[in-house]
C-alpha cells in the first residue's frame, strides 16, 4: 500500500493493489476522526479506570495486553471492557444510521430516533424475548423487523407527494408513543415487575450488556461499518442529486437500499440489546459535520463522533452521580433534547 | 371579562334556537348520561368487582362492609381525581388550541406539564419541599415557565410559532424535561418510590388530601375558561379582525394563560403528567359542537371524564390484578388523534 499526496489540495490519496482499489481522504477530515477517535479511546480508558475499585492506567494498560492479576483482569476484562466497548461501537453504529438516514430524507431532522425506528425496534425485541424465548438471531431479525415496519409506516403515514420534514417528526412522535406504550404494556404483562423497574424501561442502558452478548454484535458491526465505509463515497455523490450521481456512474438506487439496510441493522442491533437510546443518531452527524467542516456527510466522522458521544454519555450516566447509575438514555435525553431544541430554533430562523 | 356588543351581534344567528341547536343540547344531555354510567363503573370495577346495587348502598344507605371500605377510600377519590383531572387537562388543551389557533396544541405534547412535573421533583429532591400545598406552587410555576420557554423557541422567522414549529419546539423542551425528572427520581429513589406511578400518570390515589387541595385551583380555572370562552370566538377571527371588533386581547391572553397555568399546574400536581388528553377531547368536541367555544368548551367538560375514566377502566381490566398507568392508556388512544391531525390538510390553521 502507497500513500502519496494528490494533486488536489488537501487531500490523501491511498491506493493498493496496483491501484485498483483506491480512495482520497481529506486531510482534515482524517485529523478530525483521528481526534475524534483517539478522544473516544481515552474515554474508554477512562471508563476501564474508574469505579469503586480504582485501577491504575498501568495495570489496566497490563490487563489489556494479557498480563496483570487474576483479580484485576476479572474486573477490567469481564465487568467494565464489555460496557466501554459497548458504548463506543453502538454510538459509532448510532452515528451511521442517523448519518445514512439524514442523507437519505435530505433532513436533519429524520434520524431513526426520530422517526420512530428505535421504538418499533425495541416493540420487536421484547415480543421476540417474551414470546420465542431469546434465541440470539430471532432477537436480532425481530428487532430489524419491527424497526423497519415501524419506518415504513411512518413514511406512509407522512406520505403527500413527497415527505415533509416537520410532519415527519410528528407522525414518528406519535407512532413512538404509541409503541412506547404497547412496550411498556407487554413487558408489564410478561414479567410483572415492580413499577421501579418499570422505571427504567423504554430508557436506553448499557448496564447489563456482558461479553456474551457483546461477541456476536461485535461480529455482525464489524463488516457492517466496513461496508458502510466502502459506500460513504457515493454516499456523498448522490447528495449532489441523483442524475448527478448516476452520470458519475453510480448505481444509485442500490447504493442507497444497501445504504438504508445497513443503517437499519446498525440500529436496530444496538436498541435490541440497550433498548431505545434518544438523540445520539440524531445529534452525532451533524456535530461530526461542524468539526469536520466537509461538504457533505462524512460516515466515519459520524461514527466516530457517535462512538465519542455515547462513550462520554455512558460514563456520566455511570460516575457523574455515583454510587446511582443512571442510564444513559436519560443523559442523551437531556443532551440531545438540548440539540434537538437549538435544531428548531435555527430552522425556524431560517425560514 | 364583559362581552361586548359586537360579540353578542357576531353570534347572534348562532343564538336563536334552531334544529341544530337543540341536536347539539339533546348530545350534551345524552353524553351526561354516558358519563353517568361511566362513573357507576369506574365505582364498580376494579381488582374486585362490586355490584352497582351495593356501590349504591355503600355510598348513599349507611352499608358499612369491606366494599363500602373500598368504594369510600379508594374507588370514590379514583374516580373524583380522574373527574378533576380529566376537565384540567382537556379544558387547558382547549384553551390553548383556541388561543394560539394551533389544534395541536396540548399540555403534554407542547412540554407544559413536563414543566410542571419537573419543577414539582426538584421542589421535592433539591429544596425538600414536601406538603401538597407549597409543591402545587411549583408546579403553576413551571407550567408557565414552560409555556413561555415553548412559545420563545418556536417564535422568531417570518412564519412565527406555527402548530407544527411550537409542537415540535414543546416536544423538544418536553423531552429534555422529562430527561431531568427522571435523573431527579433516579438520583433519590427513596424519596420518589411513592411517586414513580405518578411520573407515568395515574389516577390512582387513597383518600382524598391531594383532591382538597387541588380542587379549588381547578375550578378556578374552569370558571375562567368559561368566562373567556366568547372573547376567544372572536380571537379565532385573527387577531386584526380581533381588534377591530374592540375584544380585550390582551386581558383575554392573560386570563387564558392563567387558566392553563391553574389546570394544567393543579391536574399534574395530583395526577401526574398526563398527555395527549387535551389534544383529542377538543378535537372531538370541536367535531360535534362546530366552532362556537362556548359549545366545545361544554362538550369537553362533559367528555373529558367519560375518555379519562374509561382508560382508566381499560387499565384496571387489562391487567387484573396488576394495573397500567391511565397516562399510558390516554397515550395509546391519544397519538392516533395526534397522527390524524398532522396528516389532515388545515392543520396550519384552526
Amino acid at each position: 500500500m502507497s500513500l502519496h499526496p494528490s494533486f488536489i489540495r488537501r487531500r490523501f490519496t491511498i491506493r493498493a493493489l496496483g491501484g485498483r482499489i483506491g480512495f482520497s481522504i481529506d486531510k482534515r477530515l482524517l485529523l478530525a476522526c483521528s481526534v475524534l477517535f483517539t478522544l473516544a479511546a481515552a474515554v474508554l480508558m477512562a471508563a476501564l479506570v474508574s469505579g469503586q475499585l480504582r485501577i491504575p492506567v498501568m495495570d489496566v494498560i497490563d490487563v489489556l495486553i494479557g498480563n496483570g492479576q487474576r483479580r484485576t483482569r476479572l474486573v477490567v476484562l469481564e465487568w467494565r471492557l464489555p460496557r466501554a466497548v459497548a458504548a463506543a461501537l453502538f454510538g459509532a453504529l448510532l452515528g451511521l444510521g442517523g448519518a445514512v438516514f439524514q442523507s437519505i430524507t435530505r433532513n436533519p431532522l429524520g434520524s431513526p430516533d426520530v422517526v420512530g425506528f428505535d421504538a418499533g425496534a425495541y416493540t420487536g425485541a421484547i415480543l421476540a424475548i417474551t414470546f420465542a424465548g431469546g434465541g440470539w438471531l430471532i432477537l436480532a431479525g425481530s428487532a430489524i423487523a419491527g424497526g423497519l415496519l415501524t419506518a415504513l409506516a411512518v413514511y406512509l403515514l407522512t406520505w403527500r407527494n413527497g415527505i415533509q420534514g416537520f410532519q415527519l417528526i410528528v407522525v414518528g412522535i406519535g407512532v413512538s408513543a404509541m409503541l412506547t406504550s404497547a412496550n411498556h404494556w407487554i413487558l408489564l404483562k410478561s414479567t410483572l415487575s415492580t413499577a421501579m423497574a418499570a422505571n427504567t424501561w423504554g430508557m436506553g442502558t448499557l448496564a447489563k450488556v456482558n461479553s456474551q452478548q457483546l461477541m456476536p454484535i461485535l461480529w455482525l458491526a464489524v463488516p457492517v461499518i466496513v461496508c458502510a465505509l466502502f459506500l460513504s463515497r457515493p454516499l456523498r455523490l448522490m447528495e449532489m442529486g441523483d442524475a448527478r450521481a448516476r452520470a458519475l456512474g453510480i448505481k444509485v438506487e442500490t447504493v442507497r437500499l444497501s445504504l438504508m439496510a445497513l443503517a437499519i441493522v446498525a440500529t436496530a442491533l444496538v436498541t435490541a440489546i440497550a433498548g431505545p437510546i434518544p438523540f445520539v443518531a440524531l445529534a452525532a452527524p451533524p456535530i461530526a459535520h461542524v468539526i469536520t467542516r466537509t461538504a457533505g456527510t462524512s460516515l466515519a466522522a459520524s461514527m466516530a463522533t457517535g462512538a465519542l458521544l455515547l462513550s462520554a454519555a455512558d460514563y456520566a450516566a455511570q460516575h457523574g452521580f455515583a454510587p446511582i447509575q443512571l442510564p444513559v438514555g436519560v443523559v442523551t435525553l437531556c443532551i440531545g433534547g438540548t440539540y434537538f431544541l437549538w435544531l428548531i430554533i435555527k430552522e425556524a430562523r431560517r425560514t | 371579562m364583559s362581552c361586548s356588543p359586537l360579540e353578542h351581534d357576531a353570534f347572534a344567528a348562532d343564538q336563536a334556537p334552531t334544529a341544530r341547536q337543540n341536536g347539539k343540547r339533546l348530545g350534551l344531555i345524552a353524553a351526561a348520561i354516558v358519563l353517568v354510567f361511566v362513573i357507576c363503573l369506574s365505582l364498580a370495577i376494579g381488582a374486585r368487582t362490586i355490584p352497582v346495587i351495593d356501590v349504591a348502598s355503600s355510598l348513599f344507605g349507611g352499608n358499612v362492609s369491606i366494599d363500602s371500605e373500598t368504594i369510600w377510600s379508594l374507588r370514590l377519590p379514583r374516580t373524583l381525581l380522574g373527574l378533576m383531572a380529566g376537565i384540567a387537562f382537556a379544558l387547558s388543551g382547549a384553551l390553548m388550541q383556541a388561543l394560539t389557533r394551533n389544534p395541536l396544541a396540548d399540555p403534554g405534547i407542547l412540554g407544559i406539564n413536563a414543566g410542571a412535573a419537573f419543577a414539582m421533583v426538584a421542589a421535592i429532591g433539591l429544596f425538600g419541599i414536601s406538603h401538597p400545598l407549597s409543591l402545587i406552587w411549583f408546579a403553576f410555576a413551571g407550567t408557565g415557565l414552560a409555556a413561555i420557554g415553548v412559545y420563545a423557541a418556536a417564535m422568531g422567522g417570518r412564519a412565527g410559532a406555527t402548530p407544527l414549529r411550537l409542537t415540535l419546539a414543546g416536544v423538544a423542551i418536553g423531552s429534555v424535561l422529562r430527561g431531568l425528572t427522571s435523573t431527579l427520581i433516579f438520583l433519590d429513589p427513596n424519596t420518589f418510590d411513592h411517586m414513580l406511578n405518578w411520573e407515568v400518570g395515574s389516577l390512582a390515589i387513597t383518600g382524598y388530601d391531594n383532591l382538597v387541595y387541588t380542587a379549588p385551583f381547578v375550578v378556578i380555572g374552569v370558571l375562567l375558561a368559561l368566562i373567556c370562552a366568547p372573547v376567544l370566538n372572536v380571537v379565532a377571527l385573527g387577531d386584526d379582525q380581533a381588534r377591530s371588533l374592540g375584544a380585550g386581547l390582551r386581558s383575554a391572553r392573560i386570563m387564558v394563560v392563567l387558566a392553563v397555568m391553574l389546570l394544567t399546574g393543579a391536574a399534574t400536581a395530583a395526577a401526574g403528567p398526563l398527555g395527549f388528553l387535551g389534544l383529542m377531547v377538543p378535537y372531538v368536541a370541536r367535531w360535534i359542537g362546530g366552532s362556537d367555544q362556548r359549545w366545545i368548551f361544554a362538550y369537553t367538560l362533559i367528555l373529558a371524564p367519560i375518555v379519562l375514566l374509561t382508560a382508566d377502566i381499560v387499565g384496571r381490566l387489562s391487567m387484573r390484578p396488576a394495573e397500567i398507568q391511565v397516562g399510558i392508556v390516554t397515550a395509546f388512544i391519544g397519538a392516533p388523534v395526534l397522527i390524524w391531525l398532522v396528516r389532515a390538510r388545515k392543520v396550519t390553521a384552526l
